[in-house]
């Protein structure tokens, strides 16, 4: 891999009012009182890793979480001073921060758009309230109207929801209602996640237990396409597995993840992806406010991706974009005749029709979308 | 008469229920006899092999010669024969029994007799052994001595009324046994001058010795340097070590003389060629006749055994020939699947046989095989006259070129708590079984017999019989014979291909409900695919069972952002390696459990 590509870098702010039932993110609520501590460390962090990043240019700052909206704007402000001051951010960078709706208001957007952020993501979920609180959200439907209204009303245009479909008890009318609220506000990007249940979560429990009722497949699989259906129809064609996006406007941070570009991870329980090395900081928040006052960082996991296993997720990583992905181009990076080496593989997929061909370029089909895996495991 | 010197040995065997403390006495012995230190015993220092210590059960026979200073200032020889202790070992059993004079029998305080117990003391009592009843765990709280002790008397007709009283856990009363061994057992006799007769109730395979046979020498002598010759397979050999037996080693030492029980090396490459039952003479001065009893072990249940990863065939074969160097019963011979590929059809003793054989290859090779279904040996005499023993139901004649078939069937002896006799009975009347008769043992025990095709009792009729009586009933069975019978073919299609290593052979009446839960069974185990599978339960080209597996319609991971890619990778692995463990068949992806998971159909 060159050492030369501009980069992404990820700011994980790891608190919020109530943790989502389906979360298994590194966020826990609560913990005011180290808000300030632990955004003093990832500013010392940033500081201590600016020279990895000597000469890479930033492309893309997305600041996730966790609600980072949570936050008294003051501290966004200075994180977005010491990524300023130790890295060379591009004038033109994409730079989102997540918010949920009820806690945002008008001065920390305000803020946000006077910190240069220009990409603002909402989780919205569901539309329904019922829906909400069974997900566990401290929102209501009626909030989200009012956070997206308010955010364009002060000059944010580049606006993302997410949106949840399978959740139990949701019906096709709930997840239609869903959609076109969504639209009526006319932002450029909409995530539509398939809701996926995680072991160490309430629901992963309920699973567990035996108390969980998966939505009815084919449900499930008609609200996915209905979705992406009524999104291109609106102008944001899906280019991603989950995500679809008006022209120019699809999420230059996620774009560089699916490309397998490098990106440098900061706060608990951030990844980075660098000189061909994969890292975690510990997801345990003492730990690693403790490390970075020591100037010393704890890490989760640190492991080297060898060109075999490059490939490898540049395969996986790269058909989740309806682009697909350039076996030529591939060959370029990885000096090996990449379509001789998944010749058979894709042959094999093609004739199961979850994958097609067309010239040196590899895409999933519709089929291929609803069973990735399938196609994935092969280039594992 | 003895001599004198054979005054001062006593050779023994114990016979007694899984659990009811074999193992444990036999420690005890030991360790009173100074043989072992409390320190030395890792615990149950005779059953060897990991298997034996946690099923509590003995495999492979063991001996070990232990020198006791008895209160007149004599010293004795005592030579224990620890006997494997299972209905498949009948032969091994019958051969210890053979090699001793008097046999221990050890019963449960609380359990009382048990069915194998029974069958191993009228093997002893066929043997003129004489028998010494020993009640253990006495100090339970559960132990009933005074009804165990008549039903000792009434059920094998043994004077019980002064049987020593113990506790082999914790020591009590141990010595009483050793005096009752020494005062009731007779010395063994033999003419120390006659031509060698010694009887092998047991060889090893040692990779440095080569072959070790345990023997017990019946008359004459042998030492060092002389040619023996195994007078069954009339194989010769020079002897190059002879002595004592001891846990975990051998004392050797200058001859084995008649009614001496030791171990002999003679640079012997294979089991086969010392076979237990065999008797080994001197090839200078042969006996006229060997020792009575010896017979070839015949496998009675067989089942195909396949590596998981095909490459693994080789591993395979090497393994099964290991085991084979110290199991002269094991068979096994190459076969090929349509389904797995290939692998070996091997031929066991009996079931638990045939689930050690499986276990060690797991543990101790290190290998992940697929079994299919046991079968037994059928009998099948063509239209055409010619008569054909199948042991593999794929390669079973079409029906039209059958005349007549035959299944083994054997004599079951079940022992159970009479209030579970209702509940097993019915089971019995389930898998064919015909009513022999039935014997109270005590109010509270009886014993049942029953004639049962042999195919029914492989299908796990143990496991039933046990959580029937909630693992209060005890078996055994021995082969009577053969018997003509309905029996049919059923096949499984998966996706409308049948699939050989699931195909099974069953009686006729049974053919439905088998093949119906068998279809079901299989719909749990197969996972969904990306297309619909079909599973048929098939005789002949008619259907008698149908399930469907449907087809999944999602199999996707919604989110991959950055700090997500290293799980995503390690869920993909983890959905690979499952693939892995899947046999495709024909189109469709069935997981090895399948194969398995129709072993226990419970019906």
């Amino acid at each position: 891999m060159t050492g030369t590509q501009d980069i992404g870098i990820y700011i994980h702010i790891p608190f919020c009012v109530r943790k989502c039932r389906y979360c298994d993110f590194a966020s826990w609520s609560g913990m005011e009182s180290i808000w300030e501590p632990y955004i003093r460390a990832v500013v010392r962090e940033l500081e201590l890793k600016s020279e990895t990043a000597a000469g890479r240019r930033v492309m893309s700052l997305f600041i996730g979480g966790g609600t980072p909206s949570l936050l008294p704007y003051a501290f966004i402000l200075s994180i977005m001073d010491a990524v300023r001051r130790h890295y060379r951010l591009l004038p033109d960078a994409e730079i989102t921060i997540e918010a949920n709706p009820g806690t945002l208001d008008e001065d920390k957007v305000k803020a946000y758009l006077d910190a240069g952020i220009n990409r603002l993501s909402i989780g919205l979920q569901a539309y329904q309230d019922r829906l909400l609180k069974f997900l566990g959200r401290v929102h209501t439907a009626r909030q989200f109207d009012e956070a997206v209204s308010m955010a364009q009303r002060h000059g944010f245009s580049n606006i993302n929801a997410d949106i949840i479909f399978g959740i139990p008890h949701q019906t096709m009318d709930d997840w239609l209602e869903t959609l076109s609220r969504v639209l009526s506000h006319r932002i450029p990007h909409v995530s539509c996640y398939s809701l996926t249940i995680e072991e160490d979560t309430p629901f992963g429990r309920m699973k567990r237990e035996g108390k969980w009722q998966d939505p009815d497949e084919e449900l499930e699989r008609s609200m996915y396409h209905t979705a992406m259906e009524m999104l291109g129809e609106a102008g944001l064609e899906q280019y991603e597995l989950s995500n679809a996006a008006k022209p120019h406007h699809r999420c230059r941070h996620n774009m560089n993840y699916w490309q397998r570009g490098e990106y440098l991870g900061f706060g608990a329980a951030a990844h980075s992806f660098h000189n061909c090395q994969r890292s975690a900081n510990t997801s345990d928040i003492r730990l690693y406010m403790e490390g970075m006052a020591r100037g010393n960082p704890v890490l989760d996991e640190c492991y080297p991706v060898p060109d075999e296993e490059g490939l490898s997720e540049s395969m996986i990583l790269g058909l989740r974009l309806t682009e697909g992905v350039d076996l030529d181009e591939l060959s370029t990076v990885y000096h090996t005749d990449v379509r001789l080496k998944y010749r058979e593989k894709l042959e094999k997929l093609a004739e199961r029709k979850l994958v097609e061909l067309e010239g040196s370029v590899v895409r999933l089909t519709k089929r291929g979308m609803d069973l990735a895996n399938q196609v994935f495991v092969e280039f594992i | 008469m003895s001599t004198e010197r054979q005054k001062k040995i006593r050779n023994f065997c114990i016979i007694a229920h899984i659990d009811h403390g074999k193992s444990t006495l036999a420690d005890r012995l030991l360790e009173l006899t100074g043989v072992l230190t409390e320190r030395e015993m890792e615990e149950q220092v005779l059953d060897n092999m990991e298997i034996e210590r946690e099923r509590g059960i003995t495999i492979k026979a063991q001996a070990v010669r232990m020198i006791y200073k008895a209160e007149d200032g004599e010293e004795y020889i005592l030579n224990l024969i620890d006997t494997p202790g299972h209905v498949d070992f009948n032969y091994e059993v019958s051969r210890s029994i053979a090699a001793c004079e008097g046999a221990v029998l050890v019963i449960d305080a609380s359990q009382g007799i048990e069915a194998q117990t029974l069958a191993n003391v009228y093997l002893a009592l066929e043997h003129d052994l004489e028998i010494v009843p020993v009640i253990n765990k006495i100090d339970l709280p559960s132990a009933r001595p005074d009804e165990v002790i008549r039903e000792i008397e009434d059920v094998i007709g043994l004077e019980a009324q002064n049987a020593p009283q113990i506790s082999a856990k914790n020591g009590i009363n141990i010595e009483s046994v050793i005096k009752r061994i020494i005062s009731d057992i007779p010395a063994p006799r033999g003419d120390e001058d006659a031509p060698l007769r010694a009887l092998i109730f047991d060889s090893y395979y040692d990779s440095y010795k080569g072959v070790i046979a345990y023997v017990r020498v019946m008359e004459g002598r042998v030492s060092p340097g002389q040619t023996i010759r195994m007078m069954h397979t009339e194989k010769e050999y020079v002897v190059t070590e002879l002595g004592y037996l001891r846990p975990g080693g051998q004392i050797p030492s200058d001859a084995l003389m008649a009614g001496e029980v030791g171990y002999i090396c003679a640079g012997i490459k294979d089991v086969r060629n010392c076979r237990v039952g065999d008797t080994i003479t001197l090839a200078s001065n042969p006996a006229k006749e060997p020792l009575p009893g010896y017979k070839k072990a015949v496998p009675m249940v067989f089942c195909g055994i396949y590596p998981a990863d095909g490459s693994k065939y080789n591993d395979l074969r090497d393994s099964l020939e290991k085991l084979q160097l110290n199991d002269a019963a094991l068979m096994f011979e190459p076969e090929t699947s349509v389904a797995l590929g290939l692998g070996f059809r091997c031929g066991f003793l009996g079931l638990l046989h045939m689930e050690i054989i499986q276990e060690r290859l797991e543990r101790e090779y290190n290998l992940d095989i697929v079994t299919t279904a046991p079968s037994v040996i059928y009998r099948i005499t063509k239209t055409n006259g010619e008569v054909i023993l199948l042991d593999n139901p794929t390669n079973m004649p079409d029906p039209t070129e059958i005349a007549s078939m035959e299944e083994p069937v054997v004599k079951a002896t079940i022992m159970t708590p009479t209030e579970y006799v209702g509940s097993i009975m019915e089971l019995c009347q389930d898998r064919r079984g015909n009513f022999l008769g039935m014997d109270y043992l005590e109010a509270t025990r009886v014993m049942l017999n029953y004639e049962m095709p042999l195919n029914e009792i492989v299908y796990d009729f143990f496991d039933a019989l046990k959580s029937r009586s909630r693992g209060y009933a005890s078996l055994d069975y021995e082969l009577s014979g053969y018997k003509e019978s309905k029996l049919v073919k059923l096949d499984i299609r998966l996706n409308g291909e049948v699939v050989d290593a699931l195909s099974f052979i069953v009686h006729v009446d049974k053919a439905y409900a088998r093949g119906r839960r068998m279809a079901e069974k299989l719909k749990e185990t197969i996972p969904r695919q990306m297309f619909e599978i079909p599973i048929q339960a098939c005789i002949g080209n008619k259907i008698i069972a149908r399930e469907t597996v449907k087809a999944f319609r999602k199999d996707v991971l919604a989110k991959c952002y950055g700090g997500d890619i290293t799980r995503k990778k390690k869920l993909l692995e983890k959905q690979k390696e499952g693939k892995k463990r899947m046999r495709q068949v024909g189109s469709v992806e069935v997981p090895q459990e399948a194969f398995m998971s129709v072993l226990k159909l419970d019906l």
